[in-house]
């Protein structure tokens, strides 16, 4: 489980939380929308302690992350797996180093069984046979679809997407955002998503939380945000501009 | 302009805290993680085997230029043949260490640190840290140990060659007697000035491989931002050379001569 309390956040003079406060139960598959440079991502990064609060607290099954160092949050970070906005593949490393590449470090599986777990990741993400290549080498979906493996290789129990389906076209998206179902189907683990694409977080979200002004503005099921009628809320999910929301 | 003066004293402290703390975490994961050897021996090949040619031809050449110019002076007092012995003290406790270091970092460490950088603006550092690695295990070690131990080699190389294309100036060029060369060479030569020198090979290495990773680690956002690390990488080990140069040579000096 994961709890954030009273969390603030501050890049310069730029407030990005002011006081967001969350919990997302085991097994849920939440998606959290908002406007670009709202805050999503960062609030995403704190849940795995990428980012450290200014003040407030993360919670990760109970442990507070605050008190840790980088080497201690290391072990609390295996229980996640992570899909970054561009992938962020290793570019010096083919698929197989990439999606093996926790396998491999922890040293506790053989390489026959490296080779099969990398295999059945892949089969999963739906690009069987493709070990050999390069990153440079594949196509952005095809890239989302590895670092996607390479977050599920070691069955961790929460995933976390950041903008899983941004840069890519509308098939390759819609591809996505059903395998991140799948996974949140097949490996029963907590997902979290960060989007500001309505069809996606419809697909893969069974609850969605809006991130507005650096506070939690709503926070329901699916189908409840998507028949809201509350003004912020309504434009935001049917993508109307008024003047006091026009670009910032 | 105070207050300039004072921003910049202290975000000269603020990077000295974060070398010393960088160096403390490398230290501690020397001492307690499992290495990567994969990655030490590629980080040793291309420090190490792929410098070789910059770092001999800085070497040949010091080594002939400072043989033709000591030759021009001592010729005038008649002391031709103690050139090889100006040489030779010269390339091993001073000009061999710290000019395969200035090579090795517009070479190593502009590299490392472009890497870095890069690998820090695409989020491939924060993907190392979700995947329960500690950058510091996984990049700075195999890099830092690869230079330490290739930076005295490579000195060694370059001090060895400089002193060959030295001899080749001044006894076939210039006319030295070769075998009064290569006496004068020899005693004058303490071993003490190729320990010296190795040293400090090892002392730049470290400092290098730090300062690059340092400056690739902490790079800004962009494009830009990996540019100005490395150029900052390039500028802040190449001062640091010189200045720890300075102060190791008293220190050295003091501790083998006495």
């Amino acid at each position: 489980m994961i709890e954030v309390r009273d969390v603030h956040k501050s890049f310069g003079t730029q407030a990005v939380l002011r006081g967001t406060s969350l919990r997302i139960g085991k097994g849920e598959a939440v998606v959290i929308i908002g406007r670009s440079g709202g805050g999503k991502s960062i609030l995403l990064k704190h849940f795995i302690g990428l980012i450290r609060p200014d003040s407030g607290n993360v919670f990760v099954d109970g442990k507070d992350l605050a008190p840790m160092d980088e080497r201690d949050l290391l072990p609390v970070r295996r229980n996640f797996g992570m899909l970054f906005q561009m992938a962020a593949l290793f570019d010096s490393l083919d698929v197989f180093e990439n999606v093996g590449f926790v396998l491999r470090r922890e040293g506790r599986h053989d390489e026959a069984e490296i080779r099969r777990l990398v295999a059945e990741a892949l089969d999963m993400v739906e690009l069987p046979g493709i070990e050999k290549k390069m990153p440079a080498e594949l196509s952005g979906g095809m890239r989302k679809r590895v670092g996607l493996a390479r977050a599920i290789v070691y069955r961790p129990s929460i995933l976390l997407y950041d903008e899983p389906t941004t840069g890519l076209d509308p098939v390759a998206g819609a591809r996505i955002d059903r395998l991140i179902r799948r996974v949140w189907e097949q490996l029963n683990v907590t997902s979290i998503a960060v989007t500001h694409d309505m069809k996606s977080a419809r697909t893969i979200g069974n609850r969605i939380v809006m991130l507005h002004e650096g506070r939690i503005h709503a926070d329901a099921p699916t189908e409840e945000i998507f028949a809201s009628t509350d003004p912020i809320l309504y434009n935001f999910v049917n993508g109307i501009a008024t003047e006091r929301t026009e670009p910032t | 302009m105070q207050r300039l003066l004072l921003k910049r004293i202290q975000a000269g402290l603020e990077g000295l805290g974060e070398f010393a703390q960088l160096a403390i975490d490398t230290a501690w994961s020397i001492r307690y993680q499992r290495p990567s050897w994969r990655h030490f021996v590629d980080q040793l090949h291309f420090i190490g085997v792929k410098s070789q040619s910059v770092v001999l031809t800085t070497g040949a050449a010091t080594g002939m230029v400072l043989c033709a110019q000591t030759y021009f002076q001592f010729h005038k007092v008649k002391m031709d043949t103690a050139t090889g012995a100006v040489v030779s003290v010269g390339m091993c406790s001073e000009l061999g260490p710290v000019l395969a270091g200035l090579m090795l970092t517009g070479r190593v460490g502009a590299a490392m640190s472009a890497e870095l950088g890069t690998m820090k603006v695409t989020e491939q550092i924060d993907a190392l840290r979700t995947l329960a690695t500690h950058p510091v295990d996984y990049l700075v070690v195999p890099r830092v140990l690869a230079t330490i131990v290739s930076a005295p080699l490579l000195t060694a190389q370059s001090v060895v060659v400089g002193i060959l294309a030295s001899y080749l100036i001044g006894v076939n060029l210039l006319g030295i007697e070769g075998a009064y060369y290569l006496a004068n060479m020899r005693r004058y030569t303490d071993p003490v000035d190729v320990l010296t020198g190795l040293i400090k090979a090892v002392i730049f290495g470290t400092i290098i491989s730090l300062v690059s990773c340092l400056k690739g680690l902490g790079c800004r956002q962009g494009a830009e931002g990996v540019g100005h690390a490395t150029t900052e990488s390039v500028v802040a080990a190449s001062i640091s050379i010189l200045v720890v140069n300075f102060f190791l040579t008293l220190l050295l000096t003091r501790l083998f001569h006495g």
